[in-house]
């Protein structure tokens, strides 16, 4: 109900035009409180609370597909599609793992071996592509780490650039810390946790 | 004779119509302040619950203690709530202090349990003049150990949960869109982090970022026409804009590893966690651009996960000094954040009073209620699996 109208003077008129409405209200209520006894123990409302569950969600069906046609935003920015038609080949970089400090993304000298490995492979075979996956511990809150394991990433591709791979054959994952290699909850599990997994993709064959 | 009943009815009217109009303003300025000390540390409100069975009490219980209330015998309470719950749920409140019942009421149809949180909301309201929680509705994720998920939603205590998505793969961060049932969250479907849209009424559903690197922590604006969300295509997670359907992206940082970000209500601040020199803060940019302002979180180090409240007064976040706490703090920065209680990614409730939030158990995560006056708790009813990230629907 809105009562802006009572900011306005009341004019007789408007009185009046009230009162039409007051009446039959008095009346309802009258007859309501006979009804009801007028005893204040007994409820005045009675709530109906319709059936069924409060926000039923759809049903999420087979015709729920996603393509790249129902993409909205003008899709995607870089060609991310065309790292998806290669076929992963992850046994191939696994010994070059990187592993980081806690809660850094910074590349440790330790690991320039590992990325000059990377790197070679790269640059000897042009036709290839490479995923790097960031991952952490478990010691984050949850959305921190995903960015945590874009920025590991990020770092190791900045890296592989200036070994001369070209970024745009490189794409990032983070998976932050849903992808533990070991799921323990110590500092031995942590520290193999905190990595860039490189994965290398070959063209299709016959593609 | 009838002039007379006229006029004294059209006084009363008035007066009545007068004092609604008051009663408006009031809560339209919302100028109730409640003081950073009184944040953890207020007494709840005694009340005794008799008459109904024991499926309604517990509800009841429940409802009430995650909103401030505490349960005592009828002759110590300064609230009796009293009824039946044989068929239908019959209720109402006495005030013992003004000596008169200030609610007296029946539900019918549907199950008993909707009909109690009916009856719960009115009590809070009846008491507190505020909107009560049992009614709401959550999303969150439940996680299996493989890493893989699902986006769930469920009434605000856990109870008649559902699955949105079906995909078997990584699922993270859902929000809601304000005053609709819908959500946006993160899907490793299309083997990317991507931000999908999720109408919840029709199951329709749109990927509304796509691009490469991440596009995580989606977040709607109070009034569902824009998105912030964090994407790295540009080289680093920073914070982007986009309208609804992820057209337009824009972005409005420059800061490294930015996270989670939430609106303010007013739709004028994106509240973000990222970090400077090294350090992780609490920031806040404004949502069409422009400068990124540091907030300051004095004895709270390590800060993410903010969360703006619907009233505007307070932003709840996560510290982690070794284990990780809820705090809550003015969101002017008037006063310090308080340390509440173990636990993470804080959420509002749409009065502003209650907190939802994600505790560690072992390898996992329960979900729990923060009153955060009171500092009362209470899990909800878990689901199998690890279940985190919760989004209270507004």
């Amino acid at each position: 109900m809105n009562f802006n109208c009572f900011n306005q003077p009341l004019t007789e008129e408007k009185i009046m035009k009230m009162m039409n409405l007051v009446y039959p209200m008095t009346l309802a209520l009258a007859v309501t409180l006979a009804a009801t006894g007028c005893r204040n123990h007994r409820p005045y409302g009675v709530t109906p609370i319709p059936n069924g569950r409060g926000g039923q969600v759809g049903d999420v069906g087979a015709g729920n597909t996603l393509s790249s046609s129902q993409m909205a935003g003008g899709g995607p920015q870089t060609d991310i599609n065309s790292f998806d038609n290669m076929t992963q080949d992850r046994a191939a970089l696994a010994n070059y793992t990187i592993h980081f400090a806690f809660d850094s993304s910074t590349i440790r000298h330790s690991e320039d071996a590992n990325l000059q490995s990377v790197a070679s492979a790269l640059n000897s075979d042009r036709s290839t592509k490479l995923i790097i996956e960031g991952n952490c511990d478990e010691r984050g809150t949850e959305e921190y780490n995903r960015s945590l394991g874009d920025r590991r990433a990020l770092a190791a591709r900045e890296a592989l650039a200036k070994l001369g791979v070209d970024p745009a054959r490189v794409r990032t994952m983070s998976y932050g810390k849903d992808k533990p290699v070991d799921p323990g909850h110590n500092e031995s599990a942590w520290s193999q946790n905190r990595r860039d997994d490189f994965v290398l993709l070959h063209p299709k064959t016959g593609a | 004779m009838k002039n007379c009943i006229t006029i004294c009815l059209s006084v009363l009217f008035a007066v009545l119509a007068a004092a609604l109009c008051r009663g408006q303003s009031e809560q339209g300025e919302i100028q109730i302040t409640r003081p950073v000390s009184e944040l953890g540390n207020t007494k709840p409100v005694p009340v005794s619950i008799e008459g109904f069975g024991p499926e309604v009490t517990d509800i009841l219980k429940f409802d009430l203690y995650v909103q401030g209330f505490t349960f005592v015998a009828p002759d110590a309470a300064q609230y009796q709530i009293s009824g039946s719950s044989a068929d239908s749920v019959v209720g109402r409140v006495v005030d013992r202090f003004a000596k008169r019942t200030i609610l007296s009421r029946s539900y019918n149809g549907a199950a008993l349990r909707r009909q109690a949180h009916a009856f719960s909301d009115d009590v809070v309201l009846a008491i507190t003049g505020k909107k009560g929680i049992a009614q709401t509705r959550i999303a969150f994720k439940v996680q299996a150990a493989s890493g893989n998920g699902e986006i769930h939603v469920a009434d605000f205590d856990g109870h008649n949960y559902q699955a949105v998505t079906h995909d078997g793969t990584i699922v993270s961060a859902p929000s809601w869109v304000p005053g609709r049932a819908a959500l946006y969250y993160n899907s490793y479907k299309l083997n990317n982090p991507d931000i999908f849209y999720h109408n919840l009424n029709t199951g329709e559903r749109h990927v509304i970022a796509h691009y490469s690197g991440s596009n995580i922590s989606p977040a709607a604006s109070p009034d569902g026409s824009r998105v912030a969300m964090i994407m790295s295509r540009s080289g680093s997670p920073n914070v982007w804009v986009a309208n609804a359907d992820g057209s337009n992206p824009r972005k409005l940082t420059s800061t490294s590893e930015d996270s989670s970000p939430c609106w303010s209500p007013d739709g004028q601040w994106i509240c973000f966690a990222t970090k400077m020199h090294e350090r992780r803060v609490l920031a806040k940019v404004p949502a069409d651009g422009g400068e990124v302002q540091v907030i300051r979180t004095p004895g709270t180090p390590n800060p993410t996960e903010p969360d703006w409240s619907p009233d505007g007064k307070w932003i709840a976040f996560t510290m982690q000094a070794g284990e990780f706490d809820i705090c809550v703090m003015p969101a002017d920065g008037s006063a310090s954040p308080v340390i509440l209680v173990r636990g993470e990614d804080p959420s509002w409730s749409a009065n502003s009073r209650t907190l939802i939030y994600a505790q560690r158990t072992g390898g996992h995560y329960v979900l729990s209620l923060l009153d955060v006056y009171t500092k009362q708790v209470k899990d909800i009813h878990q689901i199998s699996g690890s279940d985190s990230e919760p989004a209270w629907a507004k």
